[in-house]
């Protein structure tokens, strides 16, 4: 068994805490001159190949209010559906995009938002194609251990419709909660922690 | 053990995470985690290559100071007020083996508990020599290294009097995105550790333990700085080549 391996635990986790930008956003949070810049602020450049877009939404507490405090990581492949990491034993990334990016809330609005470019299909463990998909880590004062979810795109609605893991969610009503609608270039993935339309959070 | 490492699988599924070690999302004593605190059971699937993945960093990325949090933000000349610490250890998997080029970021209050960020209203004062941020890449052997100042306690909004301990933040990236992790290291013999309600939403107390740096009077530099080590483990991945091998040892 795979338990047996173990020799040692996992350090447990401890909130980010509301001060999370000193550390992750340095620039963001007016403590310049250390580094050049923040880390994953820009994901795409030039040359970068696919489809430009943008991410955008807010993450709701159970009272309704958007926070401003959180910091969102999101984790992709680029447009051929490769991961740009050294466990992706199928071919070359993309050089051009690295699928990292990280991005602090609005300290007004609660808005994150991410300028990227439309993954492709990656295969499932058994070989079958899941939708295109970003994967979201959320870090926050109150969050004791960072949450994880996936973001689904609207107009792949055939994909998504045969997606291993959106086909796992039991309730079928929480499947929308990580499918975000398209206007423009633009996909609004808003993520409710609790509530009638809390997100689907994976264990993973 | 050693030795075997390059049997092992890079790209094998991370090992399940043990919920009972880690904190829940609940704490009520935590009451920023009330509102915050996702109530529906979590999705289980097996790792996909979304989740066996993620960013590796190199080590040009790093500036000279950037594991120096009193040079780092001071100007010319001057330094970061506070006891100088160093403060290193390990990064290692559940299986115990080193994990090499991990990107750790660290950030902290000054000595006297005052946070630069706009938000921070606890009247300490600021240390015009202090940023608070560092970071540093694991070396081959998993091991990382930082210069700092111990950072003070602080009073906090959620009880009527709640100090948290000295802490330093920590984030972490090992080699798969599912393996991201954000902790908080602590200073042994702290009596404020025991009382805080964020380290008592772990609910085993071994589990705090790990959490707690112990004085490292080996590493010390005499007439210099004091040394705490501190390790940390990340999610180990799965390898039936390994696990045949510790069931025949
Ligand atoms: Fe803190």
């Amino acid at each position: 068994m795979a338990e047996d391996a173990r020799r040692l635990k996992e350090s447990a986790s401890q909130t980010a805490g509301p001060y999370v930008h000193i550390g992750l956003m340095p620039n963001f949070a007016g403590i310049g001159g250390v580094y050049d810049s923040d880390l994953g602020s820009a994901m795409v450049n030039d040359r970068t190949l696919g489809e430009r877009i943008t991410v955008t939404g807010v993450i709701v507490d159970g009272a309704g209010a958007p926070l401003k405090d959180a910091l969102i990581e999101i984790w992709q492949a680029d447009a051929a559906g490769l991961y740009n990491s050294p466990a992706e034993t199928r071919g070359a990334a993309d050089p051009n995009f690295t699928g990292w990016g990280r991005c602090a809330s609005h300290a007004e609005t609660g808005a994150f938002i991410f300028r990227t470019i439309k993954p492709g299909r990656v295969p499932f463990i058994d070989g079958r194609p899941m939708a295109p998909h970003i994967t979201f880590w959320i870090v926050a004062r109150g969050i004791n251990i960072g949450l994880q979810t996936r973001m689904y795109f609207a107009d792949e609605m055939a994909a998504n419709d045969a997606d291993p893991l959106l086909l796992r969610i039991e309730s079928r009503h929480r499947i929308r909660t990580l499918i975000a609608p398209r206007e423009g270039d633009t996909y609004r993935f808003d993520i409710h922690l609790q509530g009638d339309r809390e997100t689907v959070f994976l264990d993973i | 053990m050693t030795g075997n490492t390059k049997q092992m699988p890079k790209d094998g599924a991370f090992l399940p995470r043990d919920r009972n070690w880690q904190p829940p999302a609940l704490a009520p004593a935590y009451k920023s985690s009330i509102l915050r605190s996702p109530q529906q059971a979590l999705l289980s699937l097996d790792n996909t290559l979304s989740e066996i993945t993620g960013p590796v960093f190199g080590h040009s990325l790093l500036g000279r100071l950037d594991g120096d949090l009193i040079h780092n933000f001071a100007r010319a000349g001057e330094a970061a007020i506070g006891e100088r610490i160093i403060v290193h250890g390990k990064v290692l998997d559940e299986a115990g083996r080193p994990v090499p080029s991990v990107l750790l970021e660290v950030w902290q209050a000054n000595a006297g508990g005052r946070y630069r960020h706009r938000n921070e209203r606890y009247q300490a004062s600021l240390d015009p020599n202090f940023g608070g941020c560092g970071r540093c890449i694991t070396d081959e052997a998993g091991r990382y290294r930082f210069l700092t100042v111990k950072p003070g306690p602080y009073p906090w909004p959620n009880g009527p009097n709640d100090w948290r301990p000295s802490h330093i933040h920590f984030s972490l990236f090992g080699t798969g995105f599912a393996q991201r992790l954000i902790t908080q290291m602590y200073f042994e013999g702290d009596p404020l550790i025991w009382r805080c309600p964020i380290v008592r939403s772990i609910p085993d107390r071994r589990a705090i333990e790990q959490l707690i740096a112990l004085l490292d009077m080996e590493n010390t530099i005499p007439m210099d700085a004091r040394a705490y080590e501190f390790d940390i483990v990340l999610r180990g991945r799965r390898s039936t080549m390994f696990e045949n091998r510790l069931e025949g040892n």
